[in-house]
């Protein structure tokens, strides 16, 4: 009994060595992975300063020997940048207004609400998110080429108008709120309508910023139909806008660098002030889903 | 005046009840008209078009199944078809599995989690036109950073994006590249929601790490794992952007690489093919589903639920 205290003094030495040890090697093995995902921004951003004959010498240099700003004053000479953030904002920004409203609308009554025709209507709903977005792309854009709303801001937002992905994820959202909520509020004389707008709604707020999240990063990255529905450069997003400089500037890779560096620059800055809320946004519409 | 309470309750509910589906269809109205509008015709529409000869603004004429007589009678549908598979192979299973590593060496008390998770996330946010032109830069065989790393090494790098024999493996690191962050936060999301006794029982047991991993972490977290094959499954099914900005129709290797979703683009907005276009794109919602209905398959079998 008295060596008790002793020999586990000792194992915890013994076991405390390879603790540490297998930290390190833990450590290791995430900071060359995070060296691998840096790199190429890092790279990015330091090849849009040099001049472009730093820029294809042999062996290369890794930071640029005089910062230029050529780069930079090419590519928004001949690329509206001004034009390609507002295209960009405006179209997260109703993006994720659609979603918000629409699909708040929608999950509440497919979670709380009986009504006819019911699970018709929500198959419908499940049936676009099984389906790839590109069964509907032709038939999209010959709707907007008869309305002549090709190269506006409308033809941008037009798939979104609607969230078949924010319907299913809000109601799930609102099946998890208790149901004593919503009769305590019909107890009180609130009807439907109010129900879900001073009670429900306002409980939603973790599940609205993951979907803002999710619904702006993916309208962000979108390009194929930016590219479809719109030609005219001053009407492009930043994602097809920077598409056009790569017929351009074939071998110029410091003004090709400088433009990507400003087309990922806006949304990195977001993600560097709200990072948690980004990623707990889009855990949050992964494992509802 | 003779209602008894029954009927009268009766009525009530039923007045409440129409008052409901009023506030329901209300409420559901502008999604499910979208729909109706941006998914439903839309879908209906593009079956009925691959039916079309439809070219250019020339008038339409229905010519039945000869759009995918044409389609798989052509070589090149079924190289496209093998690229898509070949590309799935290539970034899933080594994709997913770097993810789960990641994340189940972050599910720990380490130092620095948050910060490590912010970085394997990056290139999500990040548009992946931005992303494709550094990586044509990295790859670019004459000046590009990986060659010229390599030659310090003595070694004679490939033309990465040129070469047939190349090109779709190094579309797949940019793919995997760029997904790897977003698996493993959802996997690790996953792996937080295990409680921990379990893992403190098998400590006493004596289980040792690797034991623990795949007896503990894999079953719990197979419902997870499921979900996010699935998911990027789909996402390289129809992988469009990164190959699109990659490789160019122009480039030696462009006939290696394209997918699907890349001819069905040519198709359909460079030459105008809508007939064909829409043919192509029902074979690739085939594809899809056959692949979606093997997983669920596999689910049963597979994937533990508690």
């Amino acid at each position: 009994m008295e060596r008790g205290p002793i020999n586990h003094a000792a194992g915890g030495r013994k076991r405390g060595a390879p603790a540490a040890r297998k930290a390190r090697a833990v450590h290791a093995v995430l900071i060359a992975g995070a060296v691998l995902m840096i790199f190429p921004f890092v790279w990015m951003i330091l090849t849009s300063f040099k001049s472009i004959g730093e820029s294809v010498q042999i062996p290369p240099t890794f930071l640029p020997n005089t910062w230029l700003m050529d780069g930079y004053r090419e590519v928004t000479r001949v690329l509206p940048f001004g034009k390609l953030y507002f295209n960009t904002l405006a179209l997260i920004f109703f993006r994720i207004v659609c979603a918000v409203v629409f699909s708040s609308m929608a999950g509440f009554a497919f979670a709380k609400l009986q009504f006819p025709l019911k699970r018709l209507l929500f198959f419908l709903v499940l049936s676009q998110l099984m389906l790839p977005i590109q069964i509907f792309i032709i038939p999209q854009y010959v709707m907007l080429s008869k309305l002549k709303q090709l190269n506006t801001l409308f033809a941008l937002v037009f798939p979104g108008l609607v969230s078949a992905f924010g319907t299913f994820f809000l109601r799930q959202f609102y099946l998890s709120l208790p149901n004593d909520l919503s009769e305590a509020a019909k107890l009180d004389g609130c009807n439907i309508g109010q129900t879900f707008l001073r009670i429900l709604f306002p409980l939603t707020r973790t599940a609205l910023m993951a979907l803002g999240v999710f619904t702006a990063v993916f309208a962000y990255s979108d390009m194929m139909w930016p590219l479809i529905v719109n030609m005219n450069i001053d009407k492009m997003t930043l994602s097809a806008g920077i598409n056009s400089l790569r017929g351009q500037f074939t071998t110029q890779y410091p003004t090709i660098m400088a433009g990507s560096t400003l087309a990922m620059a806006p949304m990195m800055v977001i993600y560097l002030l709200f990072q948690r809320q980004f990623i707990e946004g889009i855990a949050l519409t992964g494992t509802k889903a | 005046m003779t209602a008894s309470p029954v009927q009268r309750d009766l009525r009530i509910s039923k007045a409440r009840n129409k008052n409901e589906w009023l506030w329901a269809y209300l409420l559901i109205a502008p999604t499910i008209i979208g729909l109706g509008a941006l998914n439903v015709y839309p879908f209906f529409d593009s079956l009925y078009t691959s039916l079309l000869k439809s070219q250019g603004l020339g008038p339409t004429k229905f010519i039945g199944l000869q759009n995918y007589a044409k389609m798989f009678g052509s070589a090149e549908i079924w190289r496209t078809t093998l690229n898509t598979l070949w590309y799935v192979v290539l970034t899933v299973p080594v994709g997913v599995f770097l993810a789960l590593v990641l994340a189940a060496l972050l599910n720990t008390k380490i130092r620095g989690r948050d910060l490590y998770r912010g970085i394997y996330f990056l290139p999500m946010v990040v548009a992946p036109a931005a992303i494709a032109m550094v990586w044509r830069w990295i790859f670019n065989a004459e000046n590009g950073i990986l060659n010229q790393a390599l030659l310090m090494l003595g070694i004679v790098g490939p033309k990465w994006l040129s070469d047939p024999n190349t090109a779709l493996a190094a579309c797949a690191a940019v793919g995997v590249w760029s997904s790897v962050g977003y698996d493993l936060v959802l996997i690790l999301a996953g792996l937080q929601s295990i409680s921990s006794t379990y893992y403190e029982a098998s400590e006493i047991d004596g289980a040792n790490w690797a034991q623990q991993f795949f007896r503990i972490t894999v079953p719990l977290i197979s419902p997870t794992l499921f979900f996010v094959i699935l998911m990027r499954m789909m996402n390289s099914i129809k992988q469009f952007d990164t190959i699109f900005m990659l490789v160019k129709p122009e480039n030696p290797a462009f006939k290696s690489t394209a997918t699907l979703m890349v001819i069905f683009f040519r198709e359909a907005f460079e030459k105008f093919n809508k007939g064909y276009a829409s043919a192509v794109v029902v074979w690739s919602m085939v594809i899809i589903g056959a692949i979606t209905a093997v997983q669920f398959v596999a689910e049963k079998k597979l994937v533990y639920y508690e």
